[in-house]
């Protein structure tokens, strides 16, 4: 009988490409240089790996540096509190609550839409739809993610804008309610992907009981799924809200930037005024950002605006964080 | 109602909101295209803006992106590497790795515009580089940073663990089997994440209008100090900022749909190289 050619291990299936030129003898060379390398190169990536957290460290040092003048000068209370923000007239101005108000307004309002849109868009591609459907629509949600925001802002602009002075009779189509609609499309895709994961996570046990006990597919995902993945889909939800109420562009391009209070007395109760040109928190840095003089008041107190969003945006991303690990716990126990 | 009625109606809205996801995205891609085809022509990307950037192209302002996001990825590669191996190669699980991890996903939370500003003030002001490409690349690669990172990450997990232990088995330090054996089958994958982070530096808008970004410069930059055009800033200033926004909306479609094209066209790459990587790496 003839001895079968025996494969080399570096025949066998599957081993990647790039490591053909891999030898033993090169692997092994073993020296004293090669040795001293093994821990310089272990300190050099120790470095690396602690670089994030000196990197935020800085971050947080010169937002807070920078701010020193102005709440020095001013204090944090006209900032969170005062309704005026001038900071280059003589009589100046630092009260930077509207531009609060109107970053949470925009934000909460494109969350209103969405969220809906999103967890359902999610459910459907991690329950519903079948396997060719899912492999179409997941690229479609990635495509949206990548999309420029300034892009979208100037869609936002040209089209969203008139048709909702047409709609409601307004003068000008640049107001909150456009700039909720553009940026519901931004917060989406973190919505629908982080959704799809929670969803996908709940064990398959769950679902099988669910059937055997007699539940309709729509049953289960109502009675049994979501509630297992609901932490899940909260993290989502409050990971689209960080990028939404960080974002820039689109808001700059879309909701006007007047400077007015976003709120309006309505029968001795305040209402956000949805209808109205706003300016949010981000939309302001970049507009005064590029000209204002280094070092002057009016270029600290923006540094206070930052560490204003930087604080909510922290917030955020940390309850989204607890939610998925509260997810992870969960559904590991079960 | 019967429970067949009940689940086809809320399967027809799961649907109807996964289609309205599907129409958006369409409708989106329709009206750039149709509206920035008329204007987009061979020459419209190879000469510079003139009239008052009424007429001619964006030359000066896709060289410039160009410039920016290469520079962005060159900095912020290996670094996002170097910290992936730390992570993935190097680190015991404990205290320490769960604070770099919430760092990093700290600092991918952070908006655009306060790395604008502080870039502005790291970069520009304290250390006295002036806002400029290397001021906007350097804050873009702490941006894209985290991106990197988890992608290389992501790219590491995938080699099987036997490699190490084969290499390790061998007699190679460790730095030789992570150089030698896991670094070469991890490219594609950190491949995948780099150019994910090119399309991200070239769309990204707010921090670079703090940090180098010029409203108009028909010359491409010379020095890493120079100031530069770059397309999203362009089309911001089209769209917003010129005097006759409705005279340019021709150019500013045009350049939407350049830059919609190149970001596209990144991630397109992105996706056929982590998909040829899967199917190679499936019988492993």
């Amino acid at each position: 009988m003839q001895r079968k050619h025996l494969p080399s291990v570096q025949e066998s299936t599957g081993f990647p490409e790039g490591l053909k030129h891999v030898t033993k003898e090169k692997l092994t060379q073993k020296s004293f240089k090669s040795n001293i390398l093994d821990v310089f190169m272990a300190y050099i990536f120790k470095f690396f790996g602690i670089l994030a957290i000196i990197l935020l460290g800085v971050i947080l040092f010169f937002l807070i540096r920078e701010s020193i003048p102005a709440l020095r000068e001013v204090g944090i209370a006209e900032f969170l509190t005062g309704q005026r923000w001038n900071p280059s007239s003589s009589e100046p101005g630092y009260g930077a609550l509207p531009f609060i108000l109107s970053s949470l307004m925009v934000t909460t309002g494109a969350l209103v839409i969405a969220v809906p849109w999103g967890v359902f868009t999610a459910i459907f591609i991690a329950e519903i739809a079948p396997k060719r459907v899912r492999e179409l629509l997941k690229p479609v949600v990635e495509t949206l993610a990548i999309f420029p925001s300034v892009v979208l802002g100037f869609i936002a602009l040209v089209i969203i804008g008139p048709i909702v002075a047409g709609v409601f009779g307004l003068s000008s189509g640049t107001t909150a309610f456009t700039a909720s609609v553009i940026l519901s499309v931004m917060a989406l895709p973190t919505i629908v992907s982080i959704a799809e994961d929670a969803l996908k996570s709940v064990p398959k046990s769950h679902r099988e009981a669910a059937y055997a006990l007699g539940a309709s597919r729509w049953e289960t995902i109502q009675n049994v799924i979501l509630p297992a993945a609901m932490s899940g889909v909260f993290a989502g939800v409050m990971l689209g809200f960080g990028r939404a109420v960080g974002e820039t562009m689109t808001v700059l391009m879309a909701a006007g930037n007047a400077l007015d209070m976003p709120i309006t007395q309505f029968f001795g109760v305040w209402l956000p005024e949805f209808f109205q040109s706003v300016r949010t928190l981000t939309a302001n840095i970049a507009i005064q950002g590029s000209d204002v003089p280094w070092g002057s008041l009016h270029y600290s107190s923006l540094f206070v605006t930052a560490i204003i969003l930087f604080v909510i945006t922290f917030i955020v991303n940390l309850a989204s964080d607890l939610l998925i690990s509260r997810q992870r716990r969960k559904i590991g126990h079960e | 109602m019967n429970k067949r009625t009940v689940q086809t109606f809320w399967f027809s809205i799961c649907g109807l909101f996964a289609g309205l996801t599907v129409a958006a995205l369409a409708f989106l891609l329709y009206w750039i295209i149709s509206q920035g085809a008329g204007v987009l022509s061979w020459s419209f990307i190879t000469s510079r803006p003139e009239a008052n950037m009424t007429a001619g192209g964006i030359w000066p302002a896709l060289v410039g992106t160009f410039y920016v996001a290469a520079l962005t990825i060159v900095i912020s590669v290996p670094v996002g590497i170097g910290s992936a191996i730390y992570l993935n190669e190097y680190a015991k699980q404990g205290p320490l790795v769960r604070v770099i991890r919430l760092c990093i996903r700290n600092l991918a939370g952070v908006p655009s515009i306060v790395y604008g500003l502080f870039g502005l003030a790291i970069f520009a002001s304290f250390l006295g580089l002036g806002t400029g490409l290397l001021t906007a690349a350097i804050t873009l690669s702490i941006m894209v940073l985290p991106w990197i990172i988890t992608s290389t990450e992501e790219a590491l997990r995938s080699v099987p663990q036997s490699f190490r232990e084969g290499g390790l088995a061998l007699g190679a330090t460790k730095w030789q089997t992570i150089y030698q054996l896991v670094l070469p089958s991890a490219i594609p994958g950190m491949a995948t994440g780099s150019i994910l982070g090119l399309a991200r530096a070239a769309g990204e808008t707010a921090p670079i209008i703090l940090t180098g970004a010029a409203y108009f410069l028909p010359v491409a930059p010379s020095q890493l100090t120079d100031q530069f055009m770059a397309l999203p800033y362009h089309l911001y200033i089209l769209a917003t900022q010129h005097d006759q926004t409705e005279v340019v909306r021709p150019i500013a479609y045009g350049t939407a749909l350049v830059l919609i094209m190149l970001v596209i066209l990144l991630n397109l790459a992105a996706i056929l190289i982590r998909q040829r990587y899967r199917s190679k790496n499936e019988d492993l």
